[in-house]
């Protein structure tokens, strides 16, 4: 079985039993989605207007959430100066740790987005099935960037305060490009095809520029 | 290169009033903008030199990783420091001019978002530098300059999908310009490059020196480590 898939079930098992990130995510996100609808309290024709920006924003502050916790428990027993003094690639393990961090963000986008289309009485105008495209290529340009910065801000003081910080600048074409699409399938007003193909390009390039970078960051002395 | 400096320095502040007269005194008044058009000197000067510094940075951050030579990365680091200055520059003097011409002091415009994001970018740059430990600085610095330059097409491509409000580009952008106002932004654009040169140089030799310093003293924290033993 390959490094990657190993890596990948061990966070999964350990996340399964601990539920830690999950739950945190969880609860942030219901956190954010009260205290905007209390805020704002919309109609429905604004909400539909602004739900795109509310959703993605309590996603990416959610989503900082867990990974800040992606490396923490490997710091725990020397488990990432172990990994760094055996042969296995870096790469690997840097996939691993993405797509674990992906496949939380994705729960945690499925369990809030019925709260979400609740709270606001949402409904799409557009063609809705565009949609979970839009979340998955958002959701991945979210976590392969984070991921990455995770590990970077590790090296540093303050670490949970610095990841936000080197994250969110990178991330702005990203966001902007979830939010219009998701405003642009819920109002039906224009297409959101540029959009969607922008975050493509987003996650190419940045997936691409992480993979070939990693080895420094994780290296680092 | 003593003697040099203090030439430079004179060369720049001469240039830099010359210039200042031009745009103040020689330059005609613009037609409908008025005299507010004026900012226009240094607010695109200062683009240039700051994306030009930017530019230099990302370079810089490439030849380091290639090479891992200390002088790339002070190189890279005073770029970013001289660079968030004049972006600064530029962000502050926009609004200036925008609020009695546009009638508002910010729009989500092309150029305007991306020099924001240019500047939060380096920002989050220095603030990298800051924080992390010595040792890895220089490489953990190098990647997220390299990261953030992949970002800049990204930025510019989603931000050009919405309408633009900017004025077009004065060079290549099919924009019309007296050739007198020209004259006096191209001798703005020498001074200010100058200015920055200036300032950048002075900065490198700022920071070689402090890390001889800081080298020595290592130096001599270790031999005298056994003497405080015993």
């Amino acid at each position: 079985m390959s490094l990657t898939g190993v890596t990948l079930i061990k966070d999964l098992r350990l996340e399964w039993r601990s539920k830690d990130a999950i739950n945190s995510m969880l609860f942030f996100a219901l956190l954010v989605v009260v205290i905007f609808s209390f805020s704002f309290d919309p109609t429905a024709e604004e909400s539909r207007q602004i739900a795109g920006g509310l959703i993605w924003v309590a996603f990416l502050f959610a989503a900082v959430v867990a990974l800040n916790q992606t490396w923490a428990r490997e710091i725990r027993n020397q488990v990432l100066d172990a990994y760094r003094v055996s042969p296995a690639p870096a790469n690997s393990l840097f996939l691993a740790k993405a797509s674990g961090n992906f496949i939380f963000v994705l729960v945690l986008e499925a369990l809030m987005t019925p709260l979400f289309v609740v709270f606001y009485n949402l409904r799409a105008l557009g063609p809705a099935w565009q949609l979970p495209i839009v979340a998955l290529l958002g959701t991945w340009a979210l976590v392969v960037n984070g991921t990455f910065f995770a590990a970077m801000s590790l090296r540093t003081r303050s670490r949970e305060i610095m990841l936000p910080l080197l994250l969110f600048p990178i991330s702005l074409p990203a966001v902007l490009a979830m939010v219009e699409a998701t405003t642009s399938i819920l109002t039906g007003e224009y297409s959101a095809k540029f959009w969607i193909v922008l975050l493509a390009a987003y996650d190419l390039v940045f997936t691409t520029g992480c993979l070939l970078l990693f080895d420094i960051v994780l290296n680092a002395e | 290169m003593k003697r040099v400096f203090p030439i430079l320095g004179l060369l720049t502040a001469g240039l830099l009033s010359y210039a200042l007269y031009l745009a103040l005194v020689v330059a005609p008044t613009e037609q409908t903008m008025g005299d507010v058009q004026r900012i226009f000197y240094y607010h695109v000067p200062s683009a240039w030199t700051a994306f030009l510094l930017f530019f230099v940075n990302f370079i810089a951050s490439v030849i380091y990783l290639l090479r891992r030579s200390p002088k790339a990365d002070i190189i890279a680091l005073v770029a970013a420091e001289v660079g968030v200055v004049f972006c600064t520059v530029v962000l502050v003097t926009g609004p200036i001019w925008a609020r009695p011409v546009w009638g508002i002091w910010w729009t989500w415009d092309l150029r305007l978002t991306l020099t924001l994001v240019l500047w939060l970018i380096y920002v989050s740059y220095l603030i990298l530098r800051r924080f992390s430990t010595s040792g890895q600085t220089p490489q953990l610095a190098a990647v997220l300059a390299i990261l953030g330059a992949l970002d800049v097409p990204l930025v510019y491509f989603s931000i050009w999908f919405f309408r633009t409000q900017h004025p077009q580009p004065v060079i290549g952008g099919g924009g019309s310009i007296d050739p007198r106002m020209m004259h006096v932004l191209l001798i703005n654009w020498a001074a200010f490059s100058c200015f920055a040169f200036l300032v950048f140089w002075s900065r490198y030799r700022l920071e070689v020196l402090k890390r001889e310093l800081e080298d020595t003293q290592a130096l001599e924290d270790l031999l005298e480590s056994p003497r405080s033993v015993r």
